[in-house]
């Protein structure tokens, strides 16, 4: 959770410091993010993120460095510099690539779901995660129909944090309360506080269990709220109130969760002022090592389009 | 090849067998391959094309879905990603824009925005196409909305043979193909196709009758007219040659140039929009390529600029071409 803020900061930062053309945060998702990659396990499940899913990927292997690669826009980067900062990819680690198109991803994941099947793999799941506005996408729909009538072993996983750009959740849906669509497609819903992060990895692990059990999908709806505008490029108090975010800080789940660690007596505060150098520390190696890499050359434009080599009419 | 030789080795089929024959040694021979689509299963395909694969190869493998057109592509995609080697079916082309995304913005982009780690091996099929009075919605042809996208591979054969070689090329592909069947031409046309896997490769065009007056380059229905029509010529001493594109992307332009800078004039037909279409490409490269090798202007034949051709036969035949109206067009240009 400490990780994930540090390096949306450093993001923003680097923006603003002019080193990146842009970059997008997730800062209010943290404990969502953390409880469902806790869930989520590694080398068997299947990952289909969207691009707030930062802490998702931190948490089921990705590095700060990789992070710092793709804000970079380097070589090494997992897409070679050719996606937006944030859109990550890992064969390795199961995340599968996806676009800046919403909802484009959902059906994709479905599809993996039914390649688990397909070859009988007992014990595995996928996680597939969106915003509130994807909901509103006709795929999204048509993927949780069709997962729903081949009962596949997936999870959709809706981040809610009420903000579609500048989009309120009541312009996005009349009914607000996304889990209870569940029912329309005959499958188990639950509504949990995002804020918590064990609340959500108790209601991540039950239901990828009960996909990876044979059990079907699962729609969970976690709210949250998008604490920073959506991206560099916007300014959110074009459409909302500094009251309103200030507010919802009140509640800021980092904060909060270390609190309760620290009151519980699992963390001293000297041991969370330590974790929070070493992030500061891991985020500024990252920044350094990746700035000093090389981008892509020019002619890495030409490459990847087909299998073997392509040549584009010129 | 003898007669004897081709009894043994061939069988006769028109393009619906073609198809079907070909799906069929995909599901028996790759234990990757599914199908997906509309009433695939149990309907066996509205043309029959599936018929009772679903009772041998079982729902898991023949998936009749919901009708969700993005969603039968996206599920392809994703299944595709993971392993397997997904054939999604659209009902008819005119379903297909629902899945315009799925196939632009994402089976066509999975490699390239993935950096080569992921791939997208995928069959599209879709029949197209007009003739058959299928009035605004059962009839277009959509190979221009698509040739533009860079990833994406697309086959429009003619011949059951083709058919043949070219649905297996597709499968055998690791990157999306949209694989484009004349509905007119199913059951019209017949063809002997070889017994046994092979495969045709995407890209590569077919010279179906050599000719020195005049090049003329189609493909689907029109190229069948064409080459009627070009035969008929030959009694007036017209020499035409006749080049089945067979894939229009990627396209077989030295198999053009060197038509063109053989005969000197160019003809190109389609069952496409005129604006914009394939023959758009075709001569604007040829322009580029080989302007000085021509001695006439550039032709083309293809659809009026309107949404689309009607259900009455009038509407119908006003849009559509034939061999008749294909051979003053050649006649025309050969003797210009």
């Amino acid at each position: 959770m400490l990780l994930q803020r540090q390096l949306d900061n450093r993001g923003f930062q680097l923006n603003r410091q002019g080193k990146v053309p842009f970059a997008l945060g997730s800062e209010g998702h943290e404990a969502l993010q953390a409880g469902a990659a806790l869930a989520f396990e590694r080398g068997k499940d299947i990952l289909a993120p969207y691009y707030r899913d930062l802490g998702l990927c931190l948490g089921v292997g990705m590095t700060p460095y990789e992070i710092m690669l793709s804000i970079f826009a380097r070589a090494a980067d997992h897409n070679g510099g050719r996606q937006f900062p944030n859109h990550y990819s890992s064969k390795k680690l199961g995340i599968l690539s996806f676009s800046s198109i919403l909802a484009a991803h959902i059906p994709h994941a479905v599809g993996a779901a039914y390649a688990i099947v397909y070859r009988a793999e007992k014990g595995r799941a996928v996680l597939c995660t969106c915003g509130d506005g994807t909901t509103s996408e006709g795929e999204w729909h048509e993927s949780v129909n069709f997962a729903s009538v081949h009962r596949l072993p997936i999870v959709f996983l809706v981040e809610n944090n009420l903000w579609a750009i500048s989009t309120p959740i009541e312009k996005q849906m009349a009914q607000p309360e996304i889990w209870k669509r569940a029912a329309g497609y005959g499958i188990p819903g639950k509504r949990f506080d995002g804020f918590d992060p064990v609340e959500t990895y108790a209601c991540v692990k039950e239901a990828l269990e009960r996909a990876r059990s044979g059990g079907g999908p699962t729609l969970l709806e976690g709210v949250c709220y998008r604490f920073l505008a959506h991206s560099t490029d916007d300014n959110d108090m074009t459409y909302r109130t500094k009251d309103e975010v200030t507010e919802n800080r009140k509640s800021d789940p980092v904060p909060r969760f270390e609190a309760q660690l620290v009151e519980a007596g699992v963390l001293s505060e000297e041991e969370a002022s330590a974790m929070k150098r070493a992030v500061l520390q891991e985020t500024n190696d990252a920044t350094d090592r990746a700035e000093a890499m090389p981008f892509p050359s020019a002619t890495d434009l030409y490459e990847n389009i087909y299998e073997g080599a392509w040549q584009p009419w010129q | 090849m003898t007669t004897s030789e081709k009894t043994a080795s061939s069988q006769t089929m028109n393009n619906v067998e073609a198809v079907r024959a070909t799906l069929y040694e995909a599901l028996k021979n790759d234990d990757r391959v599914v199908i997906l689509g509309e009433d695939v299963g149990a309907r066996g395909n509205v043309f029959l094309i599936t018929k009772d694969f679903i009772d041998e190869f079982g729902p898991t493998r023949v998936i009749d879905t919901p009708i969700a057109e993005a969603s039968i592509v996206g599920i392809a995609v994703g299944m595709a990603m993971e392993g397997l080697r997904p054939i999604a079916e659209i009902q008819f082309a005119d379903f297909i824009y629902p899945s315009f995304n799925q196939i632009v913005g994402e089976a066509a982009k999975t490699r390239y925005r993935s950096n080569g780690e992921y791939t997208c091996p995928l069959v599209i099929r879709t029949p197209y196409g007009g003739g058959v009075r299928g009035a605004l919605s059962h009839s277009v042809s959509i190979e221009a909305l698509f040739y533009h996208v860079p990833g994406l591979k697309i086959v429009a054969p003619a011949f059951p043979a083709d058919v043949k070689g070219l649905l297996n090329a597709a499968i055998d592909d690791p990157d999306p193909v949209l694989f484009l069947e004349h509905k007119k031409t199913y059951r019209l046309i017949k063809g002997d196709v070889p017994n046994g896997h092979y495969t045709i490769p995407i890209g590569k065009a077919n010279v179906l009758k050599e000719g020195s007056q005049l090049s003329v380059v189609s493909y689907g229905l029109y190229v069948h007219w064409a080459l009627e029509a070009a035969q008929s010529l030959e009694a007036e001493g017209v020499s035409v040659e006749v080049i089945d594109l067979r894939s229009i992307r990627p396209m077989d332009r030295s198999a053009i140039l060197q038509s063109v800078e053989k005969t000197r004039k160019l003809l190109v037909i389609h069952e496409d929009n005129k604006f914009g279409g394939i023959g758009a490409e075709i001569s604007a490269m040829v322009a580029e390529e080989a302007l000085f090798s021509l001695d006439a202007p550039i032709r083309r034949l293809c659809a009026p600029d309107v949404p689309a051709m009607g259900y009455a036969e009038t509407l119908e035949h006003e849009f559509m071409s034939s061999p008749a109206k294909m051979a003053a067009t050649m006649r025309d240009l050969a003797r210009f």
